[in-house]
């Protein structure tokens, strides 16, 4: 934790703010974006701040146009990013799946809205969190963010950053309309202390380049246009050149590659919070904004007597299976509060369905407590909750 | 200009033992465009390692993969937006986009539009084959009215885009117009294209005798070849003829040829000025 001081105060920061703070401490060069509420401001901040450190922002035509600029400048060695909410995000389901197949690195923040279609602008929801997932065509692995305050907001847009570069991939920073417009005071981190990771850059003659080496850890250098590799990026199946492939081998190799490149790394990607779990009898599987309501009504079903403990992942995709298993394995119930339709709570059953045996689900309960209506979820229809179950 | 043998310039600048033979069927003009457009490069001296070609999907964009540049294929239409990027981020590197009458003006078509609006450093080579090749002949917003496709069984009803009309109203600063026949002249439009400063856009008329030609009973290769000859004309020439004469006529020459100021260029000064600013 960082020490007060004149140089490090604390400040009133918004959460979007944060966001665009993040970026520009993780070294952001590029930033193409399109107008949408309510990520607006990161965009606001951000033409702002590049130009003053000697970095580029656009305004695009659309967000289609938006994820190709920032993939385009990633490939010319840019640290790039955009911002957008559930329409825009829809739009660059396609672009995201290009940068994954193309394995190139790039940030992009889904402020969430109310949904579907324009939906509610203003107003918060939760209901995208499939649509980072499975929302481009074909099987695309993903990583996805989620923070809880503003302080989060600030370190998880860098840790995205650090996890696009090292994996070569796109990483989705997920908040929604609260928490980016939520103000709160925040002591941001020492820099000193936060750890930066760039692409690594080839070393070897351009000869023997290949964008797509194989490796076991299936982490490999890249190149950028204009450094003297000269390679081929294409949204085809392709071989280790980059070149397209239409053989079936070749394109088992790149499919596999883009699957194991997550789940090798499970243990790094995967990040999530305990909250008084050590003797808990019932839980709560929360996410981001209804997380902290959440927690407040841990703190006060505690008060009462009841052993209530809270799971709030911080990497939604890959989803913490193997947390699940380990922290419900003895609970009785699991309470899913979350602002959509059941999103999360599927999720909690399929990684749950192998360890509850048959004879122990008739006992054991998963309660979804469900909001798509733009309102937040308050404690205390978490702990009303509670009680009808009990 | 110093002659240099063709055979010399294939060599150096295509992915000969990677990628060839190419995907194009016979007859296809894509091919000229492709020794046009790197004849063009070697005349301007420019290092491959810091030339970088664009290209979205269809035939024509298949051409990335046979140069040896900074290559890159990318989506459907948005091949001017990943450009965009690359410029943005790298002033100093020429950027050309190779594109297709669909993928530039149809799904495109915004991108497009406001790339010359900005007046944003990038040549955009146009092959327009009337047609959308790829997916085996479905009309385009150039398939002549009254043309068939697969898509347009009974004649398409669709009034056609004027792709140097639309370029020059979204305030492209080179617009110029050629075919695959004209092969020296569009070879030269092509280098002046590359060597503006600002947006630049060359048409270039292709022939696609396989699907186009086919559907439309236009005859082999050189018949089609022999119609661009007769029917597109030099602007010049094209003036002096009547109403009547001007049907079924297109033009070729330069439309526009003018400086602006160049989008990366004033974003270079606004970091200058900021930083200017900064230091009072």
């Amino acid at each position: 934790m960082a020490k007060y001081s004149k140089k490090n105060p604390v400040v009133l920061m918004q959460g979007n703010e944060a966001i665009a703070k993040g970026a520009l401490a993780a070294g952001l060069d590029f930033f193409a974006g399109y107008p949408i509420t309510p990520s607006t401001e990161i965009a606001e901040i951000l033409s702002e701040e590049l130009p003053k450190k000697g970095n580029r922002f656009i305004q695009m035509e659309d967000e289609i146009a938006s994820i190709a600029a920032i993939i385009g400048a990633s490939l010319a060695g840019a640290k790039a990013m955009t911002a957008t909410s559930g329409p825009g995000f829809s739009l660059m389901q396609e672009g995201i799946g290009f940068a994954k197949m193309t394995e190139t690195p790039c940030v992009v923040v889904n402020v969430m809205r109310g949904g579907p279609s324009t939906g509610l602008p203003t107003k918060p929801s939760q209901g995208d969190i499939m649509q980072t997932r499975w929302g481009s065509h074909g099987d695309s692995p993903a990583i996805v963010l989620y923070p809880e305050s503003v302080l989060e907001s600030y370190q998880l847009t860098i840790r995205a950053f650090n996890l696009a570069e090292k994996y070569r991939t796109c990483v989705v920073l997920l908040t929604d309309e609260v928490l980016a417009h939520m103000r709160e005071s925040v002591m941001l981190p020492d820099l000193k202390n936060v750890k930066l990771i760039h692409r690594i850059h080839p070393t070897i003659p351009p000869e023997w380049y290949k964008h797509y080496e194989e490796n076991p850890k299936y982490i490999s250098p890249m190149a950028s246009y204009g450094e003297g590799y000269r390679f081929h990026v294409t949204g085809l199946a392709h071989d280790a050149y980059g070149f397209p492939t239409n053989r079936s081998d070749e394109a088992a190799v790149m499919m596999d590659r883009l699957k194991k490149k997550i789940t090798h790394h499970l243990r790094e990607l995967i990040q999530f919070e305990t909250f008084m779990m050590e003797d808990a009898r019932s839980a709560i599987f929360a996410a981001g904004i209804t997380a902290r309501a959440a927690k407040s009504a841990v703190v006060k079903a505690r008060k009462s007597g009841k052993k209530v403990g809270l799971i709030r992942p911080l990497t939604i995709w890959p989803f913490p299976d193997d947390a699940l298993r380990k922290y419900f394995h003895n609970v009785r119930t699991v309470f899913v509060p979350e602002l959509n339709q059941g999103q999360l709570l599927n999720e909690v059953k399929r990684a749950m369905g192998s360890v509850w045996n048959y004879e122990s689900r008739k006992t054991r309960n998963i309660v979804p407590i469900q909001k798509n209506n733009g309102e937040l979820i308050t404690p205390q229809e978490i702990i009303s909750t509670m009680k009808e179950v009990k | 200009m110093q002659k240099v043998p063709q055979k010399i310039v294939h060599n150096h600048y295509l992915r000969h033992r990677k990628k060839f033979p190419h995907v194009w069927c016979p007859g296809c003009s894509n091919g000229i465009v492709l020794g046009n457009i790197i004849r063009a490069v070697n005349q301007l001296g420019w290092k491959r390692s810091n030339t970088a070609m664009v290209s979205g999907i269809g035939c024509s964009s298949r051409m990335p993969v046979y140069v040896d540049f900074n290559t890159l294929h990318t989506l459907h239409g948005r091949a001017i937006a990943f450009a965009t990027g690359i410029k943005m981020q790298n002033p100093k590197m020429d950027v050309m986009v190779v594109t297709g009458d669909g993928d530039a003006t149809a799904i495109g078509g915004n991108h497009f539009i406001h790339a010359a609006r900005r007046n944003i450093n990038l040549s955009v080579i146009l092959i327009n084959n009337h047609i959308y090749g790829m997916t085996g002949g479905q009309y385009s917003p150039t398939t002549p009215t009254g043309d068939k496709a697969t898509t347009t069984p009974y004649g398409n009803i669709d009034p056609v885009f004027d792709i140097c009309e639309l370029a020059l109203g979204a305030g492209a600063t080179f617009v110029a117009r050629s075919t695959a026949f004209h092969s020296v002249e569009a070879q030269n439009f092509i280098r002046k294209a590359l060597s503006h400063k600002g947006f630049s856009i060359v048409e270039i008329i292709s022939a696609c005798p396989v699907i186009y030609g086919r559907l439309n009973k236009k005859g082999t290769a050189p018949d089609m070849m022999r119609e661009m000859k007769d029917n597109v004309i030099p602007i010049k020439a094209f003036d002096k003829l009547t109403e009547e004469q001007k049907k079924g006529k297109v033009q070729r020459g330069i439309f526009r040829e003018i400086e602006k100021p160049e989008y990366t260029d004033e974003y270079e000064k606004l970091i200058q000025s900021i930083a200017k600013e900064q230091k009072k």
